[in-house]
């Protein structure tokens, strides 16, 4: 698959139409697909509106946006008008919206084109997408092995080349873990970044939209068209938007890595610690400066997540009463129910004080801990998975072990930090990321420095064997 | 210990509105045990005193907007995904005592 500058070029010198482009991307994107089970629907005839509608566009104005004509994907969390979203439950299985979320309103007003929605765990409860109601997204570079989650259908779709990117969701390192097992970009940006209108809600202080894509470029590019402030989000910014792109080349002479040493001691596979190494190596060879840092509250990381995020989710989740949409709550499955059980019971009285609470506090310490952390440093470095891709069914009933593998991830959210994971070497055919953590509303900064990184070392260009 | 037994969990679904089957019940007392316990001791391995709770990560407060009605969905547009309706109205059980 080519990256979205590479299609823009060739629509923009009339290679090929964005009617052409979307027929043959559907084509080649259903006939990979029945082995991959990374879409969950097509959406065949919007897509060759919304193409024709770009290609007139682009026909009687020449300075068209880089995503006019260019076909995507969207996580199925993601709420589109007259199209099915199903937040891979049972429970929504019939639901069609009657309204937009904003992320997509964003990309249908450039004319971007639609292809169909990804899988993902149910809810955008888990870490591998084995918790989708629908099916099982297998991962491109191991088809034994999990694509990671809960964007796993997204980050599928776009390292196989089905589609050039997908909007995924990022709520614990769900676009950032499965970008990482798949061997492409995923960005979290600052929550307040991307409006959160219309994503279905998993735990609303943590929750972000941002895009997975094959190329650093590529994800500055579609960061560009949906970031910005929401009237119809009120927890969305008011803040200037840099063109993303645009800086790209400066590079990182002379910027401080912070590297939290004792992470890579317990519980982080030794291939994945030494891939890391190897990254840090290089980010020195590119002019960076590798400090230590600490970041003692990080242990908790996981604990304050999942009693945060729970409570959260029991509160969401409670609208799903199978009156106003959807169906009964016995459609919920396992992964949600238990999520929902956890949170009420963190939330029910008597217990709220030693469990919601508390978990909220010891939040405060580690979102200070990270502003201690950036008066010394600009970026803060780690894999993104302590863990590499791991076989069906290996984790999926042991939930603390699952819970345990977000243990990097999760601290951005708690935060609300932006963080990039981005391609850093391979154990065998196994990619592993690495992740780059910057300070709030630094997303510029932070893609300049995975760019250095990316162009130094190439391993995007590695594609998955057979796709 | 969180000592959380069948009787807990059979609350807890009752306050979550859920229906759990037996061995859910079973499966579900074990794993929320497990998953309190280590969580509530990672906790308390921190001193709180004194700390505000963090409940939106970005500091903004009480985002507001002019007092002016925009154009919405319509009713059938929202009536739309429903199981029933009755006379353009969500159509729900009964939950309160005719007499």
């Amino acid at each position: 698959m080519k990256t979205i500058r590479e299609i823009e070029k060739s629509l923009n010198n009339k290679e090929i139409s964005s009617v052409e482009l979307t027929r043959e991307t559907l084509r080649v994107a259903k006939e990979k697909d029945q082995e991959l089970a990374s879409f969950l629907s097509f959406s065949e005839e919007i897509a060759l509106e919304q193409a024709k509608s770009a290609d007139n566009l682009r026909a009687v104005d020449k300075e068209v946006c880089w995503l006019t004509g260019v076909p995507y994907g969207l996580k199925d969390i993601i709420v589109t008008k007259d199209v099915a979203t199903t937040a891979s439950s049972k429970i929504l299985e019939d639901f069609v919206p009657p309204y937009n979320s904003t992320v997509y309103d964003r990309l249908l007003s450039v004319k971007g084109v639609l292809l169909g929605k990804n899988n993902c765990d149910e809810f955008a409860m888990g870490g591998s997408t084995e918790n989708s109601a629908y099916q099982k997204t297998k991962n491109p570079y191991d088809l034994t092995r999990v694509p990671g989650g809960s964007s796993g259908g997204s980050a599928a779709a776009v390292a196989a080349g089905l589609v050039p990117f997908s909007i995924g969701t990022d709520t614990g390192g769900s676009i950032r873990q499965p970008a990482s097992f798949c061997n492409v970009v995923g960005l979290k940006p600052t929550y307040g970044r991307v409006s959160r209108y219309g994503l279905i809600p998993m735990g609303n202080s943590l929750d972000q939209a941002g895009p997975i894509t094959q190329t650093v470029e590529d994800s500055a590019l579609v960061l560009n068209i949906i970031a910005g402030y929401d009237p119809k989000d009120a927890t969305s910014f008011k803040k200037e938007l840099p063109d993303y792109s645009k800086n790209l080349w400066e590079g990182v002479k002379g910027k401080k890595f912070g590297v939290v040493r004792e992470y890579l001691n317990e519980g982080v596979d030794k291939e994945v610690a030494e891939i890391f190494k190897k990254a840090l190596k290089t980010i020195e060879k590119l002019g960076g400066e590798v400090v230590d840092i600490s970041l003692p509250r990080s242990e908790q990381a996981v604990s304050v997540y999942y009693l945060v995020m729970s409570s959260e989710v029991s509160t969401n989740l409670s609208r799903y009463e199978g009156i106003r949409f959807g169906k009964s709550r016995d459609h919920f499955g396992p992964e949600v129910k238990r999520r929902i059980m956890l949170g009420t019971y963190s939330l029910s009285s008597g217990y709220y004080d030693a469990y919601y609470l508390k978990a909220a506090k010891v939040r405060r310490l580690i979102a200070e801990d990270f502003q201690d952390a950036f008066k010394k440093v600009d970026f803060i470095l780690g894999p993104t998975s302590p863990v590499l891709p791991f076989k069906f069914g290996e984790k999926i009933d042991d939930p603390l072990q699952m819970y345990l593998c977000d243990i990097f991830t999760v601290p951005q959210n708690l935060a609300g930090l932006p963080a990039i994971s981005i391609p850093s070497g391979f154990v065998g055919k196994l990619p592993v990321g690495l992740q780059i953590t910057a300070n709030h509303w630094q997303e510029e900064e932070l893609f300049k420095a995975a760019f250095a990184f990316e162009q130094e070392t190439k391993y995007f260009e590695k594609k998955a064997e057979g796709f | 210990m969180s000592g959380i037994d069948k009787k807990t969990v059979e609350k807890i679904a009752q306050l979550a509105n859920l229906k759990l089957s037996e061995s859910e019940v079973t499966k579900f007392t074990s794993q929320l045990s497990e998953v309190i316990d280590y969580n509530v001791e990672q906790l308390n391995k921190v001193d709180t005193e004194k700390v505000e709770p963090l409940l939106n990560a970005s500091g903004l407060v009480n985002s507001t907007r002019e007092d002016i009605t925009e154009p919405s969905l319509s009713q059938d547009q929202v009536l739309k995904n429903a199981k029933e309706t009755h006379n353009g109205f969500f159509k729900v059980k009964q939950i309160l005592d005719q007499t």
